[in-house]
């Protein structure tokens, strides 16, 4: 009679395939998975601790650095909470460029995952491709907002600075070479056998259990969850868009990344009607007390620039309260809790992060699946440390 | 360092031009140089453009350095890109001491460099804390150019060093060789 | 256009005729301490015995079906003495597209029962409050640190806890 031994082995923290320094235990009977354990903390910065500590647009900055590749979302749901907290409203053409810069992240992020879950399983040329693609979604991003990645580009009330003229001219340039892009990466992969056996049936998760574990996005999306935030609870410009949201019912690896690939489609197509239709009119709010006057009105009146002045020195204090405020990010359901007391600092802020919800249904996943699909599994997943670990 | 060991002396005269007259310190320096194999270790957001600086546009490979190694026992070079965490620091160090010498270690980004912008609890104020570091590239992140100026500032100390002298030496920490006009 | 800060907005004017609170008021009443609201959103504070029952009613009840549990988080009030946590359940339905907050408040050591066993999202959410805060919950399948080091002394997002550490590098 054979005896069963289970054979530990551990994958992380430093290892080729998983993202950033995720450890995973690895519980094996040959070359099945029994038991999944991930061992996250690596990359624990402290970002709430630390958030306690700086005033409201001092913590804008740290948000960009949670999921570190599509920072215009964790952005915007911040500013979207502290506009709940302080009862303002972004006047409508920095909706919709807010709402552009959302759907650029959202391409951005899609892009690198689908280059480095693909060169995990094997199809390397994918990260050149993809990777090429982002560099020109980078230009865009830094032209207006001045740096490629970590965009810190709004602000409660709208954003920082207007975009340039030729803004929309270039998105659609861009555009246009996406489209034929995106075609020819599901032409590489799709139909491809080798992609196929690598990935269909691998990493089952079925609806209740994904509703369960707290799955959202994508990977949700993918195993029956019919739920997008921007279409069920809509903020920004999503109320104004047509777009459909693409729901498969398999729950392994094969549909999740049908789905984001669908998902970039959808991107782009919501970014031709923002282009298409963005309004005029002022790029933020300045008749809110929250906001910074308009700077050539700080060199005359001096009302003005007594605001500026305790808007810089005091910071943004808003009444006592708390706010939630979700949005749907390229990996899921991103969420900021801030409790407020009233003085400059949060009191509370709290990041409700999508990877690290999503991170706890990789045991039900890789359970009997073989170990070199756990590679695959992680990569379907698109988790960021960043995000995880905060 | 009066005389400059890295410069190559073509020999008198046609019959002799094939000849080359050099240092074998200098052939050392130079072909190390040239050929870095980094290691992979991307920890948070400099990982993204450290990654972009070996893609296609800000192409690593023209500089030799597009072979990153998994495993430390084939790599000489350590970029460590992004935050070091407490829980981490042990692993960064394990793996440090499992390169094989010459070795070089480049703290890539601010959090590298001194913490960053993360000054709490759980954050190692700098992997010069831990390891020795032979050059900082400041930046969050720092653009792909800046990698591949700080990889080729690390180029040039290492020309600078001095192989199979009479006490041989590599470069501590901190730059003693001969000014930038000097080598290049 | 949406008004962002009102979206999630459902009863207009009145807390007492969200759907969520008028059935807790039918059937679990004992539970129900408070009912507040602000920006448009509510929330109840319930007693932390009765946590788990309210919590099994909200996800099964089919009119209100909050079948997802979108975070699990606490806040320290240290001024408040005799219930100096907000233990805060955000709770999201995905039929009915509508939200809802559950607070428990519990004092110094004090533990609550764990949620795992009615959303599984809650087990590696209650190890995150264990290792920030330092409140225990009752069951809970495997009750460690997550974030932090395993040797690592103190409850970080504790209001006394110092930003920098109380280890020196």
């Amino acid at each position: 009679m054979a005896r069963q031994e289970i054979m530990t082995i551990n994958m992380g923290p430093h290892h080729p395939s998983t993202h950033g320094v995720l450890r995973v235990i690895l519980e094996l009977d040959g070359e099945v998975v029994v038991n999944a354990i991930p061992d996250i903390g690596y990359l624990h910065r402290g970002v709430e601790k630390l958030s306690e500590d700086k005033k409201y647009l001092q913590v804008l900055p740290l948000t960009d650095r949670l999921d570190y590749i599509a920072s215009g979302t964790n952005n915007l749901a911040y500013i979207l909470a502290v506009e709940k907290l302080l009862a303002i409203e972004a006047p409508r053409r920095a909706q919709w460029i807010r709402t552009i810069f959302a759907e650029l992240t959202r391409i951005v992020s899609h892009l690198l995952w689908l280059g480095t879950h693909a060169a995990d399983i094997g199809a390397v040329t994918m990260l050149m491709y993809t990777l090429r693609e982002r560099e020109d979604v980078l230009d865009l991003i830094e032209e207006t907002a001045g740096t490629r990645m970590m965009m810190t580009y709004f602000r409660p009330g709208g954003v920082v600075k207007d975009v340039l003229p030729d803004f929309t001219a270039k998105i659609k340039t861009f555009l246009d070479k996406y489209d034929v892009k995106v075609y020819e990466y599901e032409r590489l992969l799709t139909k491809n056998r080798i992609w196929m056996n690598r990935t269909k049936g691998v990493g089952v998760i079925n609806r209740a259990d994904a509703v369960s574990l707290g799955l959202s996005g994508p990977s949700a999306r993918a195993s029956g969850v019919d739920w997008d935030i921007r279409r069920d609870e809509p903020y920004e410009a999503y109320d104004e868009l047509e777009f459909d949201v693409p729901v498969r019912t398999e729950g392994d690896v094969y549909a999740r990344y049908l789905c984001r690939i669908d998902e970039m489609r959808q991107s782009s197509r919501m970014l031709r009607q923002l282009i298409e239709g963005l309004p005029e009119g002022p790029y933020i709010e300045r008749s809110a007390r929250y906001v910074y006057p308009d700077k050539e009105r700080v060199k005359d009146s001096m009302e003005a620039m007594i605001h500026h002045f305790k808007l810089v020195i005091d910071g943004l204090a808003p009444p006592a309260g708390e706010a939630y405020s979700t949005i749907e990010s390229p990996k899921g359901e991103i969420g900021f809790y801030i409790v407020s007391d009233g003085s400059p600092k949060p009191y509370r802020l709290r990041i409700r992060p999508p990877c690290f919800v999503n991170l706890q249904s990789l045991l039900t996943m890789c359970k009997g699946n073989m170990i070199a699909d756990v590679v695959a599994v992680i990569g379907s997943l698109d988790i960021v440390l960043g995000e995880i670990d905060r | 360092m009066s005389k400059n060991p890295t410069k190559i002396y073509k020999g008198p005269g046609p019959k002799e031009a094939n000849i080359l007259l050099t240092s074998a310190s200098a052939v050392m320096n130079w072909s190390q140089r040239s050929s870095l194999w980094p290691l992979t270790f991307g920890l948070a957001c400099c990982a993204i453009e450290m990654i972009s600086a070996a893609a296609a546009r800000y192409d690593m490979a023209r500089f030799g350095w597009e072979v990153f190694r998994a495993s430390p026992r084939q790599a000489d070079l350590m970029i460590v890109a992004g935050t070091v965490t407490n829980k981490m620091a042990p692993v960064v160090k394990k793996l440090y001491d499992q390169m094989a010498e010459p070795k070089w270690v480049i703290a890539m980004g601010s959090c590298a460099t001194c913490g960053g912008v993360f000054q709490t609890y759980s954050v190692v104020p700098g992997v010069h804390n831990i390891l020795p570091v032979d050059v900082y590239i400041p930046g969050c992140p720092p653009r792909p150019e800046a990698l591949i100026h700080g990889i080729m500032t690390l180029q040039m100390k290492i020309d600078g060093q001095v192989n199979f002298a009479a006490t041989p030496r590599k470069i501590e920490p901190g730059y003693h060789g001969p000014s930038r006009e000097e080598t290049v | 256009m949406t008004v962002n800060w009102n979206r999630q907005n459902f009863t207009g004017d009145d807390p007492e005729k969200h759907p969520a609170i008028l059935a807790l008021r039918r059937d679990l009443a004992s539970a129900v301490l408070e009912v507040e609201s602000c920006r448009g959103e509510i929330w109840v504070v319930i007693s932390p015995a009765e946590a788990i029952a309210v919590l099994t009613l909200l996800r099964d009840d089919p009119a209100l079906g909050f079948d997802f549990l979108s975070d699990l988080t606490a806040v320290h009030w240290p001024q408040r003495q005799g219930a100096e946590f907000d233990i805060v359940y955000q709770l999201y339905s995905i039929s009915h597209k509508t939200r809802f907050r559950v607070k428990v408040r519990l004092a110094e050591g004090q533990s609550v029962p764990t949620a795992s066993g009615v959303w599984k999202t809650a087990d590696w959410l209650e190890r995150e409050v264990y290792d920030m805060f330092g409140i225990r919950f009752e069951g809970h399948p495997d009750p460690r640190r997550i974030l932090n080091p395993d040797d690592f002394e103190g409850y970080p997002l504790r209001k006394e806890f110092p930003l920098q550490g109380r280890v020196r590098w």
